[in-house]
């Protein structure tokens, strides 16, 4: 269980400290950096292709906008699409999870089951499917009750809830994998005894139980969600211009790479921001873990 | 293992139709149809191309006009690419797509298997450390950012390398790195957790007693143990595969089936992009059940006929 030294325990490791603070500047930039661009760096201008300066530290792109400038912008819309992701999955996946646990047999069979089965199904291409389904009627249902901010973030919002509906899978099983060995045990049985409702042991009993282990889980699913989102991006059928995420801006940077000229600020800045995160993130979710589970 | 096989049988080939089924109808529901251009053209002609292509009448009747063809092995025809059947298209993609795959299936494996081994018979020293930093940056490195850097390196600035297209065994090179990369990254890590598990058993201390050579022992005894997870992970591992190669496709100019799935998309052609679905998930299926059916001639302790 998470006891109250673990974080510094993590934490005196220097690496831990490093990919922290990434996190935070990262994070940091994303949210107030953008603002303060003069408006200048935001729009298009005259200036193509600029290799990076001190005026534009990571150079400037085919229409002469400032690349600090959109990463920052795409690190934005990549965190939240990441962050809110796993929380849909974290929701979908630990309920799920509980309830197979909790029920056990048959139940917990079909159930597990079924996430075996959309395991190897190829996931991210029904996301696909899906989005290009169900985005113009979300937009046109947003557009007729006049819901601007649905209008124009459409993308995202279905972004968020189909990624979250396929990163839920671990998990559950996760979850499940608990569940099934805290069940077992004698404050659980004590708490049946009692006659206390199904309801009330597993949101009072085993919820708080395996929260540290959810909680882990969900370091782990933001970099996967951030991923997935990156690769439907870079197809051209996640986040659509004029708004970036870091998968559409790699998208344009690798189409920046030819043998005639080669503009590697495009590519290396987006590049390194993005991976530098997710490696951060990665590794801060791979030391809580051991930290939990040292059997692992 | 032909009992296993034919008890999963009737699962399998619900889970197909639950596929073709979703597939037909989420195409469906997206707004725009296939002949919508520019320049509206005629009613009279639009019909009788809906007519030419099976989408008129009811949906329902449509669906199951599609689903007799499928079972038949019909995929119908491409309403983007004139006069071509999506078999055509697939016969001539698949075996590009397989191609890489196949290759980067072998890479992954083999090279996450040999990290995860090296890293963990030198647990917790400076070697194991760098072989998981190395893993993890693999995994924190999108598919699309490797495949330009490997252009960039070998294809541009050392020219050893051709930096795309298809035809000669050395343009399959970068792509099945690339494609392989984050896979290998991941068995690497499940093959270290799992062989280090193994390594701490009865039976490993009882081969070292014995005076086997530390060799033998990890290699000959601890690793037909160890690889276990990493079995398991082959048929995820092929899904993802299938979803790689769109990208690395994309990114090499490579003709595979992944740059129609994408295009199909686009350019809303239903029975194309339904095409693929199918064959990736039918092949998908038979290939974890192939799976399955391994584990447990590797694992005699399992019996799957549960």
């Amino acid at each position: 269980m998470l006891e109250p030294g673990t974080a510094s325990r993590i934490l005196r490791r220097p690496t831990a400290r490093i990919c922290l603070g990434i996190l935070i500047v990262v994070a940091a930039a994303a949210s107030l950096g953008p603002e303060l661009f003069p408006a200048s760096y935001r729009e298009p201008g005259p200036l193509q292709y600029a290799p990076p300066s001190w005026q534009h530290l990571f150079g400037t792109d085919l229409n002469g906008r400032d690349v600090l400038y959109r990463v920052l912008l795409g690190a934005r819309i990549s965190l939240i699409v990441g962050l809110a992701g796993a929380a849909v999955s974290l929701f979908l996946g630990s309920a799920y999870g509980l309830i197979a646990g909790y029920a056990g047999g048959k139940v917990d069979n079909a159930m597990m089951r079924l996430v075996d089965i959309m395991y190897s199904v190829p996931r991210l291409i029904f996301i696909l499917i899906f989005i290009n389904a169900f985005d113009g009627h979300v937009r046109d249902f947003a557009a007729r009750l006049d819901w601007q901010w649905l209008v124009s973030y459409s993308r995202i919002v279905i972004l968020i809830i189909t990624l979250g509906l396929i990163e839920w899978l671990t998990m559950a099983r996760i979850v499940r994998g608990q569940v099934l060995a805290l069940k077992e045990r004698s404050f659980i049985h004590a708490a049946q005894v009692l006659g206390q409702s199904h309801l009330k042991i597993i949101t009072r009993h085993l919820l708080p139980n395996i929260l540290p282990i959810i909680i882990v889980y969900l370091t782990l699913t933001v970099p996967a969600v951030i991923l997935d989102e990156s690769f439907l991006s870079f197809l051209g059928l996640g986040i659509q211009p004029p708004q970036a995420s870091w998968g559409s801006l790699l998208a344009e940077g690798a189409q920046s790479i030819n043998p005639l000229k080669i503009y590697w600020w495009l590519l290396f800045f987006p590049a390194a921001t993005m991976s530098g995160t997710l490696l951060a993130l990665n590794y801060l979710g791979d030391r809580l873990r051991d930290t939990l589970d040292p059997r692992r | 293992m032909l009992k296993l096989i034919i008890r999963r049988l009737p699962a399998l080939f619900f889970v197909l139709f639950c596929v073709i089924t979703l597939t037909f109808f989420l195409v469906r529901l997206a707004p725009g149809g296939p002949f919508d251009r520019e320049r509206k053209i005629p009613p009279a002609i639009e019909a009788q191309l809906l007519a030419k292509y099976q989408l008129d009448g009811p949906l329902w009747s449509q669906f199951t006009g599609y689903l007799a063809d499928v079972v038949r092995g019909d995929l119908r025809l491409s309403t983007k690419y004139r006069n071509r059947s999506v078999n055509e298209i697939l016969a001539q993609t698949l075996p590009v797509t397989f191609a890489l795959g196949g290759l980067a299936f072998l890479l992954a494996t083999a090279g996450g298997v040999w990290l995860g081994t090296f890293a963990a018979v030198r647990r917790d020293t400076a070697a194991d450390r760098l072989a998981m930093g190395v893993a993890l940056l693999g995994l924190s490195i999108p598919m699309f950012v490797v495949g330009p850097i490997l252009i960039l390196l070998f294809g541009l600035w050392l020219k050893w390398l051709p930096v795309g297209g298809w035809g000669s065994p050395a343009q399959l090179i970068l792509p099945a790195i690339t494609l392989a990369v984050p896979f290998a990254a991941v068995i690497s890590r499940l093959m270290r957790t799992s062989l280090l598990e193994v390594l701490n058993q009865d039976f490993i201390r009882t081969a070292k007693a014995k005076g086997l050579p530390e060799r033998t022992v990890v290699y000959k005894h601890a690793l037909r143990v160890a690889i276990l997870p990493v079995v398991t992970y082959l048929g995820p591992l092929a899904a993802h595969l299938l979803t790689g190669s769109i990208v690395v496709e994309t990114v090499f100019n490579i003709p595979g089936a992944g740059g129609f799935f994408v295009n199909s998309i686009l350019n809303r052609d239903g029975f194309l992009l339904g095409g693929v679905v199918i064959v990736y998930c039918g092949l998908l299926i038979v290939f974890n059940l192939l799976v399955d059916a391994s584990y447990a001639l590797l694992d005699r302790r399992i019996r799957v006929d549960a």
